[in-house]
């Protein structure tokens, strides 16, 4: 057991894990969002809980930051390992008469993706970090010294979204993160050694989360664009 | 008769560099095999006085797994389930370009030519890939145990598996998984093999890994390319096989 990180399947086991722990808080990051759109006032309400409840804030906070580094450092050491087993390639190769390019180009993907977490990271999460740890407002009000002045979480996520150069670089991410998880969604299971009777409806799911999660990130981000 | 370009991958040794060198051939017949195709341009070098291309190629009925060929990019060529000498020349047209590679993955190393060393299949096979049974004198009826029907034949295609290597020559990161998978549920999925379950599939995957194969990204090139069909599936079951075994372990 102890060197089961040791091996190919190991590591993949541990990529696989980590892959679909950031599925599951993606798709509870989407629920969210999409709150903004139909009610401003629930976002707020749930956005502040997710913000102070010291379960999120604590332990799952902490372990979704552990697993997003984990992913991406992984992801780096297999690719570097892949490298290594073909030091010369091919004079002539046609990969895309067995495999997809989803399924070939999951670091060019992944790369993107972690591109565009680093400015989510800027936009949104030290911001926060700052306000509630280090300036020590834990409130989530706009103006902390009025309570009448509502939570800030909505006015902070339209303002966002205002400049066009960042929704253009939101839209690219997420069709890229699109393209990530039609590979990624499927692969996790099949290295968990999941491939049964219920694989191929899998796979019909995993075309629906694939494309609809990042679709309605996308919709979040032009709706409040075009509507503010 | 076509007449084609050939553009094969030449090199003396292992130690030798090696690079690609066009060879014009003419008069081949669309109902030739591809190596009968190899024949007659070995036949013309050897009557210029020049070395014949190296190849490997045994049965040349798709059985063995030896020949080897990386044909326009796709491993056995551009046909699916079968091997390179089963492929014929009406899979081309007159006047083609046709690129002849060897197997491409460090734990392939070329020997000459387009022939690879393909022993790391080998020494895999010998750290598990069987059942210690005694069989001198007490040899039991082979059906003496029952085993279900679809367990039977899921064991029965996963030992079809040739070990010609072509899942490792299609995969982008050279992984052995397919191969190793289709040994290791061969006999996870009778009662015969549960004996040694734990040890052959940790011993299996840690010769695996030795050699120096690349990790599985489920790209499902393997499948596609593999002259029997192995399916993706084996490599789940190895998966929960090791996993299961490192457990225990």
């Amino acid at each position: 057991m102890s060197g089961i990180l040791n091996s190919s399947i190991g590591r993949k086991f541990a990529m696989a894990l980590s892959a679909l722990f950031l599925m599951f808080f993606l798709l509870q990051h989407f629920a969210i969002n999409i709150l903004s759109v139909f009610s401003p006032d629930t976002f707020n309400e749930v956005s502040h809980f997710m913000g102070t409840f010291w379960v999120i804030q604590y332990v799952l906070q902490p372990i979704l930051i552990f697993g997003v580094i984990f992913h991406f450092v992984m992801g780096f050491v297999l690719e570097i390992k892949n490298n290594k087993a073909r030091k010369i390639g091919y004079a002539k190769t046609s990969r895309a008469a067995n495999s997809t390019w989803m399924s070939r180009n999951m670091l060019l993907t992944g790369a993107v993706i972690l591109a565009f977490l680093v400015l989510h990271f800027i936009d949104f999460w030290i911001p926060e970090i700052n306000t509630k740890y280090i300036a020590g407002d834990m409130s989530g009000l706009i103006d902390p010294a009025n309570t009448e002045s509502g939570f800030r979480y909505y006015e902070e996520l339209v303002h966002k979204f205002h400049s066009p150069l960042r929704v253009g670089a939101y839209v690219i991410a997420f069709v890229l993160l699109s393209l990530h998880l039609l590979h990624g969604f499927n692969s996790a299971f099949q290295s968990i050694g999941a491939n049964n009777k219920y694989t191929n409806g899998l796979k019909g799911f995993s075309k629906v989360y694939a494309i609809g999660i990042p679709l309605g990130f996308v919709f979040i981000a032009l709706f409040h664009h075009f509507t503010h | 008769m076509m007449n084609l370009t050939l553009k094969i991958w030449r090199q003396k040794n292992a130690s030798d560099k090696g690079q690609i060198v066009d060879y014009p051939i003419s008069g081949i017949s669309p109902d030739m095999s591809f190596l009968e195709m190899l024949d007659v341009l070995n036949q013309e070098l050897i009557e210029k006085g020049e070395q014949p291309v190296a190849f490997d190629h045994d049965c040349r009925e798709g059985i063995c797994g030896t020949c080897s060929l990386y044909i326009n990019g796709r491993a056995h060529g551009p046909q699916t389930k079968i091997t390179a000498c089963q492929l014929h020349m009406r899979s081309f047209k007159d006047g083609d370009t046709i690129y002849i590679e060897p197997w491409r993955a460090e734990a392939f190393p070329v020997v000459k030519d387009l022939i690879v060393d393909r022993t790391s299949f080998d020494r895999i096979q010998q750290a598990g890939g069987f059942i210690s049974v005694n069989t001198s004198g007490n040899t039991q009826d082979a059906n003496a145990i029952p085993i279900e029907k679809e367990n039977a034949d899921k064991a029965f295609d996963a030992a079809t598996c040739i070990g010609c290597g072509a899942c490792v020559a299609s995969c982008k990161n050279s992984s052995a998984m397919l191969f190793v998978s289709a040994k290791v549920s061969q006999f996870a999925l009778l009662p015969q093999g549960q004996v040694e379950a734990t040890d052959r599939v940790l011993n299996m995957v840690k010769q695996m890994d030795e050699e120096g194969f690349g990790n599985c990204t489920n790209t499902g090139a393997c499948e596609v390319e593999c002259p029997k069909g192995i399916s993706l599936e084996n490599i789940a079951r190895m998966n929960r096989e090791y996993l299961s075994a490192s457990l225990k372990g």
